[in-house]
This record gives C-alpha cells, structure tokens and sequence, in this order.
C-alpha cells in the first residue's frame, strides 16, 4: 500500500513537471472580462480581438519564439467575481492579461495581480483614480479616462485661448456634470485663470437667457459646457442673441450633428473635445476587416482598444525578452507600438500616451479637428 | 441695473410664453373642470406644423415674415383640429362619468400624441428657421432684449386682449361664462353647452399653437417631448394664478417667468426649478385657489 502511494506521488510529480515545462513553451495571454450576462457586448469584442490577434502573431511564429495561449475567464463586471477570475488567471500562470473591462471589476482584481507581480491592461476601464493614485503600478489602459476630456478642454481654453476667467456650466445629468467638475479642478490647480461661476442649468428649459447674461455679468472668457447638444444648441443661440461673445468649450456629447444642424450660424466656431478620428490609422482599417471577415459583423464597443492591449502587451513581451515583469512593464512604458489607436506607450503612471481625445472646432457647419 | 433689466425682461418673456399656454390649461378647466394634460401636446404639434409649412413656403419662395404668418395660421387651424377632435373623442363620451375617468384619458392622450409624433416624425431634434426677423432698430439694445422677445410681448399682449374681449363682450363669451357658471341651466336657456365646449378647445388649442410657433422659432428647435416640459410649467402658471382664471393664467405665467429668471440670475441656475415650485407650494398654503382664483363651494 506504501509502495503504491509513493509510486502514485511520484507519477503526480512527474506529470506535474510535465505540465509544468509544457506550460513554460507558451506565452500565456489572461483575458478577463464580462462574456455573459448584461454587460457581455462590452467585454466579447475584446475578447475576439485578443483571438484575432493571438491567431495572427501564433501564425508569424508567436512571440520570443513560442506560441501565445489564450485564458480566457468571465467575470461578468462583477467585483466580487472578478476577484475570482483574478486568482484563476494568477494560478493558471498568465503572464499578461487584458482586461477587466468594468472599472469596478478591474479595481478589485488589481491587488491580486499587483501580488503576483502581473501587468494587466485595460480597453475599457475609464475611472481616473486607477492610474492617478498610484496603487497600482502594474495597471495600464488603452483608453483614456474619464478626466481626459476635460483635462484637454481645460488646457486647450487656458494654453491655446489663453483666456482668463472661465465659466463652468453643466446639465446637471453624471456625464455632463462629471467633466463640469473635472474641468474645475484643472482650472483652480492650473493657476492660470479662475472659474468665475459654475452652475447647473436645467435641461428642457424654454431659454437660458438669465444664465448668458451672467455670463457676461462675471466678464468670463471663455464658458465650459458639460452636457448634450440640445442645452448646447441653446446656449449658444441664446448667446448669439444676446450678442455675447465668449469661447465655447464643450464635450464629445456636444459634437454631434444635431448640434451643427440645430444651431445652425450659432454654432460656428464653438469648440467641442471628442474622440481622435482612428479612421487614418492603417491598422485600424485592418483589424476592422480582420474581424468582419472573420464574423461578418462590425465589431463592438472597446474592439480598437482590446485589440491595441493586445497587440502592447504581446509586443512589450517580444520587446522584453522575456515575460519577467519589470522588464515587461519597462517594455510598455519606453518602446512605442503600433497599434489600430495609434502609435503608443504608455506613461508612468500606466495611461497610454497619445490616446484619446482631440480638440474639434465647428467651421462651415463640420467639425474640423484642430491639431 | 442693465442686469436687473435683463432679468426683468428675461423673466417678462417666460412669463408670456407661459403665459399663453396656461390659458389653454385655465379656460377648459373653467367650463368642464377638467385638466387638459393634451394641451401641451397641442403646443407640440403647432410647432412641429409650423416647421413643416415654413419648409415648404421657403421652397416656394416666400421670406421674412410672410412665412411667419402662414406658418403660424396653419399651425392655428391644424392645433385647432386637433383640438376638437381631442374633446370630440375623449372627453365628451366621458361628460357624464366621474371626473378621473376624464383625468385618466387626459393623461392617455397626452402620451398617445407624443409617442404619435415621435413615430410619425422623428425622436431626434428639429432645427427650427428663425421665423422672427431682426429688427434694426433693436441692434442698440440687443444684449438686454430682442427682436423675438418684443415679438412673443407684443403677440401675448395682443392676443389676452383679444381673448379678454371675445369672453367681455360677445354673444359667445356671455354663453361661455354662463356655461362656466352652471351647465345645466345654460342648457335650459338655450345655450349650445357642447357647442360652446367645442370652442373653447379649439380656442386654447390655437393659443397653443401660436405659442408653439413663437416659442420653436424663439429657440430655434423643436422636439417631440418639449409639450411635455412647457406643460409642466404652463399647468404650474394656471395653478398659481388660480385655474379657471383667465387673468390668474396670465399673472401666474409672469410670476412664474420672474420667479425662475431672478432665481437664475441673483442665486443660481442650479435652483431655478425649486423656486418656482417652492413658490407654487408657498401659494397654494396661503391661498389654496391660486392668486386670482375664486375658492369653489364644491356641490355636494
């Protein structure tokens, strides 16, 4: 009886060597994100791009020589089960992994890979303090964050403008309100211009006349919007109206056609931040039709970006050498990449330097980027 | 005191657009004692009427302010229409029933509109033409007040006095107060009482219209819930001046434009909407009829 243990420990070892050494021929690539439930059309899209860019690179010759494996694990945008996926992923042995895609997710898996010394990157997780508070130094993301926007309209009001007193407005609603806030923020630490007011207005109102003729009352600049295009269409023809003449300043929730078509003259010159146009990007155009032909569809939301991490990651590890962490996340951090959001790396503190938004301007009725 | 002037007018404006939706709300809850939720939907639809018939005069090359008139007459009589149709089929088969049964079809007709004009039309919003020209003569005092402003004042004034007249001194007005005072017995004298409901549909539904047509071309854009939002309002206006008032819709519909322009303007836009509700319920403590209303005995 004796004998045989020892002969069953013994086969368990070897067995366990041999997975072991097997496991050491991949690169292992964890993707972790929601695939069911609810939230899956934000989380399938990137995991497809993760297949497609494993499929593409195994069939170069995989990275550092050796083939890249998927681990593949759903955690519905749940916290509590992300934390789950994370351990599993860990356990499993990935050496990179793209994802979570919720920021709740992503902030309760972190600490366990940030234990077992892994670099996870984000497509999609946007909340600020995730790269900002300096927790997490093995985070980093494709996508910009929340503050991002107002961070670019605040610079560009303040350093391209030059303007001094600033009004800050919202609509009262997360979205709008959100980057009012943010775009305060950056104002008072800027110390270049003050706010001179900064109020909520009321979506649906007949007009906003009171509001422009305090505008004018506290002499600001330039005037920041947080919100959509129908508050923006009447803020600005009730400016023009009033024939007040300040800089307008608003969010990707402004720059939509309606806003163009409903302002009409109004709108002309009004400033708005939105996402930079990828469509220039050769490789953007190519993942795209990698994935069309390969599922007949367009892709979803985060696809770019989960294809970018993708490609970061895999690369930072060729770049590396190998897949210890600080080599791999020196990697990141120093060799630009070329991926479908552009060419990137990332900054110190894990955002990816060069992505996200741009400045547009309304001229003639389209909205012209402003480089 | 440029600001304070601003406010004023500002809140002048409001006030008169209010205004002239809050008699529509006002005047067919003083003959049958119901509320109108519809009404807005009215306003809607003579905005949206406005917007298709100043399309096509602009193509057949009408200008200024011609397509403004026709605009605005079409809007009128399509409202109108609506109007009547609204009381013929959903109010009237209800005369004799209890008063929320009436209520209750009110409320669907408000929702079946809208979600009518969303279908029919579009959910997304519609640029408005600027219909109310730019007088030269106001560039001075551009930044304090507008063409529009002058125009939606001057319409507004206009058309209470016109109301004011129509229910004072003809034939029609006499039988529509006696009907105010009591049906029956203007039924028993001889007055046309469905008659006379009928018109005062069409009447506030054209009031509607032409606040539909002022307002959509004041702020340039038009949707199909913004009936919903100005009827908000317009209904809070007929409470606070006292329902069933004429004069009370306009008072309230002023008081309310005040209230929320200086609330915007000397506390902040944040609080617009609790003042003028604070208002309302301030009002409605102290004088439960409204500020012009007269306290009802309800027959038992």
């Amino acid at each position: 009886m004796k004998r045989i243990h020892a002969l069953l420990t013994a086969v368990t070892l070897v067995l366990g060597v041999a997975t072991g050494g097997f496991a050491a021929d991949t690169i292992k690539l964890g993707v972790a994100g929601p695939h069911s439930g609810d939230l899956a059309p934000y989380g399938i899209p990137a995991m497809k791009a993760a297949q497609l860019v494993v499929k593409k690179i195994n069939a170069t010759g995989g990275v550092l020589g050796k083939q890249v494996e998927l681990l593949i694990q759903d955690d519905q945008c749940k916290p509590e089960i992300a934390t789950n996926t994370a351990t599993k992923l860990v356990t499993e042995g990935a050496d990179v992994v793209l994802g979570h895609i919720c920021s709740g997710a992503t902030k309760a898996a972190l600490g366990i890979y940030k234990d077992a010394k892994v670099p996870v990157m984000s497509p999609s997780a946007t909340n600020p303090p995730l790269t900002q508070s300096g927790d997490y130094p093995n985070f980093f993301r494709t996508i910009a964050s929340d503050d991002m926007q107002a961070k670019m309209a605040v610079d560009f009001a303040i350093n391209t403008l030059g303007v001094k007193k600033i009004a800050v407005l919202h609509d009262k609603g997360d979205y709008g309100k959100g980057f009012a806030e943010f775009a305060k923020k950056f104002i008072e630490e800027s110390g270049k211009a003050e706010v001179v007011l900064f109020e909520g207005i009321t979506p649906g109102a007949i007009n906003y006349d009171s509001i422009v003729g305090k505008i004018r009352r506290d002499k600001a600049e330039a005037l920041v919007f947080g919100g959509y295009h129908p508050e923006a269409s009447k803020l600005v023809s009730s400016m023009k109206r009033k024939r007040l003449k300040v800089a307008f300043i608003s969010d990707d929730g402004v720059k939509d056609d309606s806003f163009v078509k409903v302002a009409g003259v109004a709108a002309e010159g009004a400033y708005m931040t939105g996402p930079r146009d990828l469509s220039s990007i050769p490789l953007n155009a190519t993942a795209t039709s990698e994935f069309k032909t390969e599922y007949g569809t367009d892709p979803g939301a985060f696809f770019q970006e989960g294809y970018s991490a993708a490609l970061a990651l895999l690369n930072a590890i060729e770049q590396a050498g190998s897949t210890d962490y600080d080599a791999v996340v020196k990697a990141l951090q120093t060799k630009y990449v070329e991926t479908p959001v552009g060419t990137i790396k990332f900054d110190d503190r894990g955002d990816a330097e060069g992505v996200g938004f741009s400045v547009y301007q309304v001229e003639n009725g389209n909205f012209k980027e402003l480089k | 005191m440029d600001y304070f002037l601003e406010l004023f007018l500002g809140g002048l404006t409001r006030g008169s657009i209010y205004a002239l939706i809050a008699l529509g709300y006002t005047m067919v809850y003083g003959i049958i004692q119901l509320i109108n939720f519809a009404h807005g939907e009215i306003y809607m639809i003579g905005a949206f009427v406005a917007l298709i018939v100043a399309g096509i005069c602009t193509i057949y090359g009408f200008a200024g302010i011609s397509v403004l008139v026709l605009a605005a007459i079409a809007a009128i009589i399509y409202a109108s229409a609506y109007g009547y149709t609204l009381e013929k089929i959903a109010y009237r088969p209800l005369r004799g029933a209890p008063r929320l049964s009436q209520l209750i079809s009110a409320i669907g007709m408000s929702i079946f509109l809208q979600n009518y004009v969303l279908l029919a039309q579009t959910p997304d919003f519609l640029p408005f033409p600027s219909l109310i020209p730019e007088f030269a003569f106001m560039e001075p005092v551009a930044h304090i007040v507008g063409s529009s402003e002058l125009v939606i004042l001057m319409t507004t004034v206009i058309t209470m006095i016109l109301l004011t007249l129509l229910i004072k001194k003809t034939k029609i007005g006499k039988a529509m107060r006696a009907t105010q005072q009591d049906m029956s017995m203007a039924r028993l004298v001889g007055i046309n009482v469905d008659r006379i409901i009928s018109l005062t549909f069409v009447i506030g539904s054209a009031l509607a219209a032409i606040g539909g047509v002022l307002v959509a071309s004041y702020i340039g854009q038009v949707n199909f819930y913004i009936g919903f939002l100005a009827g908000v309002k317009a209904f809070t206006a007929a409470v606070l001046g006292g329902i069933g008032s004429v004069p009370g819709a306009v008072l309230g519909g002023l008081v309310l434009g005040w209230t929320e322009s200086f609330a915007a303007g000397y506390v902040s836009s944040d609080y617009e909407d609790v003042f003028a509700f604070g208002l309302l319920v301030l009002i409605l403590i102290l004088r439960p009829a409204g500020l012009l209303g007269k306290a009802r005995k309800q027959k038992v």
